[in-house]
């Protein structure tokens, strides 16, 4: 792992004591820094009218040519979700969001088929470009399978042919409701149902695309996957929805990234993620959240509200998160567990790091039905500058829950005197032969550890990347090496600025 | 006293030099100046100051200087950064190194060692050269090579910690080395393994500053000028013969010489 994924500002030291930081300009000094993903694409794009009732549903289904189950599935959603109440529990504080001046389905203007990437508008192909996510042909990453989105629509994916040829179908949602709709009838809303909470609902009534992946039986997948999700639009919200399927004995890992333009006001992105292992089947999934988090004071940024979480539905299957979360104004967002197959395993591991005036409230549910399930989470959560950084998560140990075992460890890194953590692990047992451990720590970046770090010559915001680093070399560590990469650059420029 | 052909320019000039921390003053008018090849000791109790002006030296960011000037190779460097100073050539031995949680020691060495060695225009080394290097400096302080892969000094004992010290002064090759206690907390065997690592990798052209309680340490490596401090001042210069005259007079001694003046 390279050390020096952070460049920060130069802060005055002499009189710089971050262990008591008062000086507010020097905060700010270290704590800003332009977001590099922020620009717009100037694209011809069709949007339909602003708001949300049953004719905008319908409207969004039709444009999508979804079959009748799907539609209804949608209508279902939105009137549980009439019914429901934007959650308050959350350690968040966020002007109202109103849900009929949000456009919920937005698309760059495209011909109708495309049957290859070289007609695709160029201009799309270039802002992925820009992003670092280039997907023609020539200039394609050579390992990783790309889904690109744009907005609401999937723009291309690549390598689909050599993936199936191990009978792996990687597409977008839209086209597997066309081409495999039996699996998308099969599985969709099994993990995360509808009525599960307001955005699931949400989402469920509106996605507008997203990401499909089936591996089959006994298939290890050749190569890693990642979609790539790309808001562009000021005002339509950005509602994706990821399903992933591994059947008996398969493993696939799958990578996801996410960045947006700055705009003045906020944009809502309510995704949701549902995966699926059966037998010895393993889905490693693992993403680096950068949308745009809104300047130093705290205004534009994305309202990030997603609901994450697998099955473990077979024996000894396993389900591991990874994330970098730094980027959103808001993050709501606890990729989740379900072990019900026995001896199946679940993971979380995450950094989330905030700074200026982003929130977040992140963390992860284990929740352990199967006997002898193992789960592991190791959060760590950097707060900077004025923001809030929450973990929360819930450990339960169901009644036939046996020789369950979890081990949980939640730390935080405070830097500065205005930006606060919290951990709030909620720990439900209903089994007592099972075994649940947590640990938790908190600190700050000391004066000293600088100091000593800076008498050997090590620049002061290299002193801060190494420490950062190192506080998060757990999390880096579960990475795939592919990503390990990117994560560190797009952490690095979240950081730029943000710490040091 | 010994006397040495001051023919060259020396690389430490301490002039006159105040300096406090919240509004408290540590140094009440401290002046030392080193030639290179020179070894100085300072001694004196607890809270006199030693510790102090070894890390005004070095840049500590919560001590002030009121007055007076640090001078290095002929510059003035009371205001520059610790890593400035320390890519320039000043190194600071801790009495207690600090511990770094998640940052391996290997990697710490070679950015550290990189970056002195990109101020003198050397070439900087990848890992796998690095790794060559550092594998010949373990040498001089036997230390084992899988203190390498662990976080920088946690879990060190005492001794390692010291040791590591010790490493890095052999890594950084710095022109003048402040060390401050190395052989407060060391066994014997440790003493005699740190002291011969420093007169290894000191030479004609670097000055060394050793602040210590004891002649343990001094009958190993003997030193040209002993200083003795008290209430933030040097009392008192003499040659190696003062530190056995302090270790058989013990402070009380230089508490008087303080009623003297």
């Amino acid at each position: 792992m390279g050390v020096s994924f952070v460049k920060v500002y130069r802060a005055n030291c002499n009189k710089f004591i971050l262990d008591n930081m008062v000086n507010e300009n020097l905060v700010k000094d270290v704590v800003t820094e332009p977001y590099k993903y922020g620009f717009v694409t100037d694209i011809e794009t069709e949007k339909i009218a602003k708001g949300l009732n049953e004719d905008i549903i319908k409207l969004i289904s039709l444009k999508k040519e979804e079959p009748k189950y799907l539609l209804d599935f949608r209508l279902k959603a939105f009137k549980k979700w009439q019914k429901m109440k934007e959650p308050d529990w959350a350690q968040l504080g966020y002007k109202q969001i109103d849900y009929q001046d949000i456009i919920y389905y937005s698309a760059p203007k495209q011909k109708e088929k495309i049957s290859s990437l070289d007609e695709v508008d160029p201009k799309l192909l270039e802002t992925f470009d820009k992003l670092g996510i280039p997907l023609t042909e020539q200039k394609k990453l050579t390992n990783v399978a790309v889904d690109a989105v744009f907005d609401s629509v999937s723009i291309a994916t690549t390598f689909r042919e050599e993936l199936a040829e191990h009978g792996v179908i990687f597409c977008s949602i839209s086209e597997a409701v066309k081409n495999h709709s039996d699996l998308i009838e099969k599985y969709l809303g099994t993990v995360v149902p509808a009525s599960d909470n307001y955005f699931a609902a949400l989402n469920s009534a509106v996605f507008s695309d997203g990401s499909f992946v089936y591996i089959p039986k006994g298939v290890t997948c050749p190569m890693d996957l990642s979609s790539y999700f790309r808001i562009n639009s000021g005002d339509s919200g950005q509602f994706e929805r990821t399903l992933i399927i591994a059947e008996e004995s398969s493993s696939v890992s799958y990578l996801e990234g996410c960045t947006a333009p700055m705009f003045d006001t906020n944009t809502l992105h309510a995704a949701v993620v549902e995966l699926i292992a059966l037998d010895d089947a393993s889905i490693k999934y693992s993403t680096v959240q950068n949308w745009y988090a809104g300047d130093e004071e705290g205004v534009g940024g994305i309202f990030n509200f997603v609901t994450k979480r697998g099955k473990c539905l077979g024996k000894r299957s396993k389900i591991s998160w990874s994330q970098v979360e730094t980027g959103s104004a808001i993050t709501w967002k606890y990729p989740s567990c379900l072990l019900l197959g026995e001896e199946s395993v679940g993971e979380f591991y995450s950094v989330a790091l905030t700074n200026n005036l982003q929130q977040a409230d992140t963390g992860t549910k284990m929740i352990h039905i199967g006997p002898k399930t193992k789960s592991t989470i190791v959060s760590k959560g950097i707060s900077a500058g004025n923001s809030i950084n929450s973990y929360r998560g819930l450990v339960k140990m169901g009644s036939k829950a046996t020789g369950a075992r979890n081990y949980s460890q939640c730390d935080s890194m405070l830097i500065g005197d205005q930006a606060s953590a919290n951990t709030f692990p909620y720990i439900k047992s209903q089994q007592p032969n099972s075994e649940i451990e947590h640990e938790a720590s908190t600190c700050r970046i000391s004066e000293d550890q600088l100091f000593y770090l800076q008498s050997r010559g090590i620049e002061f915001e290299e002193a801060i990347s190494m420490m950062v680093s190192g506080f998060c070399r757990d999390v880096f560590n579960q990475l795939p090496m592919e990503f390990a990469a990117e994560a560190d650059k797009l952490l690095a420029l979240k950081l730029e600025g943000s710490v040091g | 006293m010994q006397s040495k052909m001051k023919e060259s320019d020396p690389i430490l000039e301490v002039q006159n030099l105040f300096a406090s921390t919240d509004n408290l003053p540590i140094l009440k008018g401290v002046s030392m100046t080193v030639y290179p090849g020179e070894i100085h000791a300072i001694m004196g109790r607890n809270g006199c100051g030693k510790s102090t002006l070894s890390k005004i030296i070095a840049g500590h960011p919560s001590y002030n200087i009121t007055k007076g000037n640090i001078k290095f190779s002929g510059e003035n460097i009371n205001s520059l950064e610790p890593e400035d100073r320390a890519q320039s050539g000043i190194f600071l031995g801790f009495q207690y190194p600090i511990e770094i949680p998640g940052v391996s020691n290997l990697e710490f060495l070679r950015v550290s060692t990189n970056a002195r060695r990109k101020y003198l225009n050397k070439e900087e080394l990848d890992t796998f050269d690095f790794e060559e290097l550092v594998k010949e400096k373990l040498e001089l302080v036997k230390m084992d090579h899988a203190f390498l892969s662990r976080s920088v000094n946690q879990g060190f004992s005492g001794g390692e910690k010291k040791r590591n010290e010790i490493l890095q002064m052999a890594l950084l090759q710095p022109k003048i080395a402040i060390l401050d206690e190395t052989d407060s907390g060391l066994d014997i065997d440790a003493l005699r393994i740190v002291a011969s690592g420093i007169k290894k990798i000191s030479n004609a052209q670097t000055g060394i500053i050793l602040i210590t309680h004891y002649q343990r340490l001094l009958d190993e490596i003997e030193p040209d000028y002993v200083h003795v401090m008290a209430d933030g001042q040097i009392i008192k210069t003499g040659g190696s013969d003062l530190a056995l005259e302090l270790e058989e007079k013990g402070y009380e001694w230089t508490d008087n010489l303080i009623k003297e003046t």
